[in-house]
């Protein structure tokens, strides 16, 4: 991408003015994305972007400029752009040794998406959106995506951290709308992970099609759902957002050292049940959010933020770190070069417990059982959070009945977290997702076994 | 003429015979100044730019961008366009704009105060904001950030079958998040100004509007679940208008994704209801003379005294849709046309915000909502969002309230609008907007 020679005539030129920390982000990214819809594939899109980011710290202050052209004269603009923000330094030049970093992978990739034609990637679609509407006649819309990328990142700074990383990542989703009696009702399906074209010999496209259309067509007979507190059981591998919103936030060191964050000076604190283990890692194989390198350089992190329900740590980037003298975990990600790295959750899951999950409904008199989520949002400052249901049906007397419209739940995140009283035997994580945060987007997972919040979730529904 | 408009010409100037060819170039520069307990805690200065390319070929469509203007870059994304073609299928109305007789209309959206503005001056204008934000009420215990931003913008659209278009504007906000503290609760708030014009931002209305909408919180409880009537505030009910707005967009009425696509000439709100959708409006901030495809924008109106009288078009959905393009096509240059509105405005109702209150007598108003990507489904209408806000009695705010959802289908929302505010407002997205009050909606709490 740039040479080492090179990256450090772009620091010296950051520092010179006596910035006291610079560092350098290249990013060279390839993206190739595939749509059909209304029964026709209708674009083959291909996407390139490269540029670099360069940032320089000066006491409490961040200069950031970004630049597309990697020419040697573009970068050195940009980096004394950066460094203006030291006005009153008396810097020098410094040449920075680099130390190449090594970590290990979470994934081998066993046939870069490139490599393979387009025709075969646009096929796939044509199966899945055939798969869905043989469904049944209710099916009147399907849509179909194909996606993959390649990110390659080059890290330099002048600590010496000098760390490369190549993500590739690939996408697959499916969403139907079957149309009745009260009206139409959706479904959807997504699969991504971080691997390449082998990605196709795991998940089946044709059984994803038809996974989105009889979640519609199921939703054409949904009620209502109730309004006001309820007890919920979230199955495995659909409610990891859950957690993502209810204390995954909270627990971004950024959030909590400006005091927006309900979990200030919690740390040592039974903050949840004693069941939850809550775990934030990017070496999780394969996974959506991983990565061998975050965006500041630092090897991926596998960093348990509450065990036994008692709060262990934040998660870091490299900035709160320096600050306040803790160990960085591997959570300082950006959305691209033209972004500034913050602390952002990677892959964020629940321990399996130890319960049957079929004992877990049995034993609801009456609830709401959710099968699929569809994200959410907090209030990092009072918890408060809410997250969607996309797929969700009633409990009586311990069954599963009748299915329920969509709708957002909201709860307070320490409140529910203490509430949560039991966890299923089962575990899976769930579909890829897109965290936003301060306008920026970064792909992370999530997972957790089916549990159970008696008290404290409220539906959003309109039944009463 | 503007370089990039002479780059998107060359770009679709090697259309072939039998070929359309659709280059879209866009760049900017922005600033962003985050201020932070008295101190600069960021500075960002940075310019970008960025090409798409469509290609259309005997009915079929390719597409490819990049983010970077350099000469090989741009023949490679073409070829990456034109190879591009033959993966998608047969579409009859695939097909470029086409010239239509509209005249854009002439836009001042580029001061050049901005574009002259001392970098100092955002500096101070952050730390300033974040001075005033705390001096108003001792319950303020800090701010979580202060900033300011600006931008400047260039775009242009060419294509083969004869359009050149370009279009250029500034753009600056200022925002605070103060964070207000009883001993028990942080709440956390946020207000903002924005403008063409940095000399124009007025700092004191954001810093006061923040402030308002933190302290207000405090105290906030769970409420009882129950039916009441709910008060949007004017950035509340532009998110609402705005998912109605994408409802009306031809590409979800063409697919059969909206419930709206068989009701034109239907009455689909209530009287007090109508919806302007006018890129051509100056005061907007979303205002552009031209739209994705390169046509003129013109004023649209969308649902008039409560009956849908139009939805808007991009070329393709027109051509399907057996009609003209509104000039309604919405892209950035990483994307193709889609549909949408760029200025939508709500028409101004009779009474002000404070004889609206007095209207409902008891009810809630809304100041902020969450989960509108997660719980609001515009294809079956199904509308869940958590909320915040202040419970009305006797049409005076009273007790804050938290940690509550409002429901009801956004097809029996519109129906249900009883009073509109005369207060309308032009907010950062582009829209206008004001403070409505809707019936009968399901509130979830305790």
């Amino acid at each position: 991408m740039i040479d080492e020679a090179l990256a450090q005539r772009v620091l010296a030129e950051a520092t010179k003015l006596g910035g006291e920390w610079a560092e350098i982000f290249v990013e060279d990214r390839r993206n190739t994305n595939a749509l059909l819809d209304d029964g026709r594939v209708e674009e083959m899109t291909s996407g390139r972007s490269r540029g670099a980011g360069i940032r320089v710290v000066f006491g409490e202050t961040t200069g950031f400029a970004h630049t597309a052209d990697l020419s040697e004269a573009s970068l050195l603009q940009a980096a004394a752009a950066a460094g203006a923000v030291a006005r009153q330094g008396g810097g020098g030049v410094k040449t920075v040794a680099f130390a190449p970093r090594t970590a290990p992978a979470p994934n081998a990739v066993a046939v870069l998406p490139e490599s393979i034609g387009k025709a075969e990637k646009v096929a796939l679609l044509q199966r899945a959106n055939e798969a869905a509407r043989s469904q049944g006649n209710a099916i009147v819309q399907v849509s179909a995506g194909y996606g993959d990328s390649r990110r390659r990142i080059l890290v330099a700074n002048t600590d010496g951290v000098w760390a490369t990383d190549d993500q590739v990542r690939s996408l697959f989703r499916v969403s139907a709308v079957a149309n009745g009696d009260t009206g139409m009702q959706t479904g959807y399906e997504a699969n991504g992970f971080m691997i390449g074209w082998e990605f196709f010999d795991r998940i089946d496209v044709e059984e994803m099609g038809r996974n989105a259309a009889n979640q519609a067509l199921r939703k054409l007979m949904a009620r209502p759902a109730p309004s006001g507190e309820v007890p919920v059981v979230i199955k495995q591998g659909s409610g990891g957002v859950m957690f993502h919103e209810a204390c995954g936030h909270g627990l971004e060191a950024d959030l909590v050292s400006k005091g927006a964050s309900v979990f200030k000076d919690r740390v040592g604190q039974q903050v949840a049940s004693p069941l939850v283990t809550l775990i934030d890692t990017a070496t999780m194989a394969d996974e959506w959010g991983s990565f061998t390198f975050d965006d500041e350089g630092h090897p991926a992190g596998n960093n348990t933020l509450i065990q036994d329900g008692v709060l262990t740590d934040y998660m870091w980037d490299h900035l709160r770190s320096r600050k306040l003298g803790h160990a960085q975990s591997g959570n300082g990600r950006r959305q691209s070069y033209q972004h500034l790295p913050m602390v952002r959750m990677t892959n964020t899951f629940v321990k399996a417990g130890a319960t049957d999950p079929d004992a877990i409904v049995r034993d609801t008199a009456h609830g709401v059982y959710i099968a699929k989520l569809s994200g959410g949002q907090v209030n990092t400052a009072t918890g408060d959070f809410v997250f969607g249901m996309s797929e969700a049906y009633l409990i009586e007397n311990g069954e599963i009945t009748h299915p329920l419209r969509d709708g957002n739940l909201i709860g307070n995140g320490p409140q529910v977290l203490m509430n949560i009283d039991v966890l299923g035997n089962d575990f899976a994580m769930g579909s890829p997702g897109m965290c936003g945060k301060d306008g920026q987007g970064v792909p992370v997972g999530d997972g957790q076994p089916t549990l159970r919040v008696p008290v404290g979730l409220s539906i959003g529904g309109t039944a009463a | 003429m503007s370089e990039i408009l002479a780059l998107a010409q060359r770009i679709a100037s090697q259309a072939g015979p039998g070929e359309q060819i659709e280059a879209m170039v866009s760049t900017g520069r922005r600033t962003t100044v985050r201020a932070y307990q008295g101190e600069v805690e960021e500075l960002t200065s940075a310019g970008s730019s960025g090409v798409g390319i469509r290609v259309i070929r005997d009915g079929r469509q390719g597409f490819a961008y990049a983010g970077s203007l350099d000469a090989d870059v741009v023949a490679e994304t073409l070829a990456d366009a034109r190879d591009n073609v033959q993966f998608a299928e047969f579409d009859e109305y695939n097909g470029l704009a086409e010239p239509d007789g509209v005249h854009p209309v002439e836009l001042d959206l580029y001061h050049d105060a901005l574009v002259n503005f001392d970098p100092q001056r955002k500096v101070e204008l952050a730390l300033e904001l974040e001075r005033l934000t705390l001096a108003i009420d001792p319950r303020v215990k800090g701010v979580r950030v202060a900033s300011f931003s600006d931008s400047v913008g260039e775009g242009a659209v060419a294509t083969s079958t004869g359009l050149a278009a370009s279009g250029r504007g500034t753009f600056c906000y200022v925002s605070v998040s103060p964070l207000a503290d009883d001993g028990e609760k942080t709440q956390i708030g946020y207000g903002f100004d924005v403008s063409r014009d940095p000399n124009l931002l007025d700092l004191h209305k954001a810093a006061r509007e923040a402030v308002e909408r933190t302290v207000r919180m405090i105290g906030a409880t769970k409420p009882a679940s129950r039916k009441l009537t709910v008060v949007l505030t004017a950035e509340v009910a532009a998110d609402f208008f705005g998912i109605i707005g994408g409802m009306l967009g031809g590409d979800v009425v063409v697919k059969g994704r909206s419930p709206f696509a068989d009701r034109m000439g239907d009455l689909i709100a209530s009287p007090l209801v109508s919806l302007v959708d006018d890129p051509t409006n100056p005061a907007s901030f979303g205002a552009d003379s031209v739209d994705g495809e390169g046509l003129a924008t013109r004023r649209n109106v969308l649902i008039d005294n409560g009956r849908l009288q139009s939805f808007v078009h991009n070329s393709y959905t027109a051509r399907r849709m057996k009609t003209v393009s509104t000039g309604s096509a919405v892209r950035g240059y990483s994307s193709t046309p889609s549909v949408g509105c760029m200025a939508l405005a709500i028409a101004p109702g009779m009474m002000t915000t404070a004889e609206l209150y007095r209207h409902v007598g008891d009810g809630i108003l809304v100041q902020s909502v969450s989960g509108l990507h997660s719980g609001v489904n515009p294809v079956s209408g199904d509308f869940s969002v958590g909320v915040e806000g202040v419970i009305i009695r006797g049409g005076e705010l009273a007790e804050a309230v938290r940690e509550a959802t409002i429901a009801s289908t956004l097809q029996r929302m519109l129906l249900d609008v009883d009073a509109v505010s005369s207060e309308v407002e032009w907010l950062p997205g582009g829209d206008a907007s004001a403070p409505i009050s809707i019936r009968d909606i399901s509130l979830s709490g305790a």
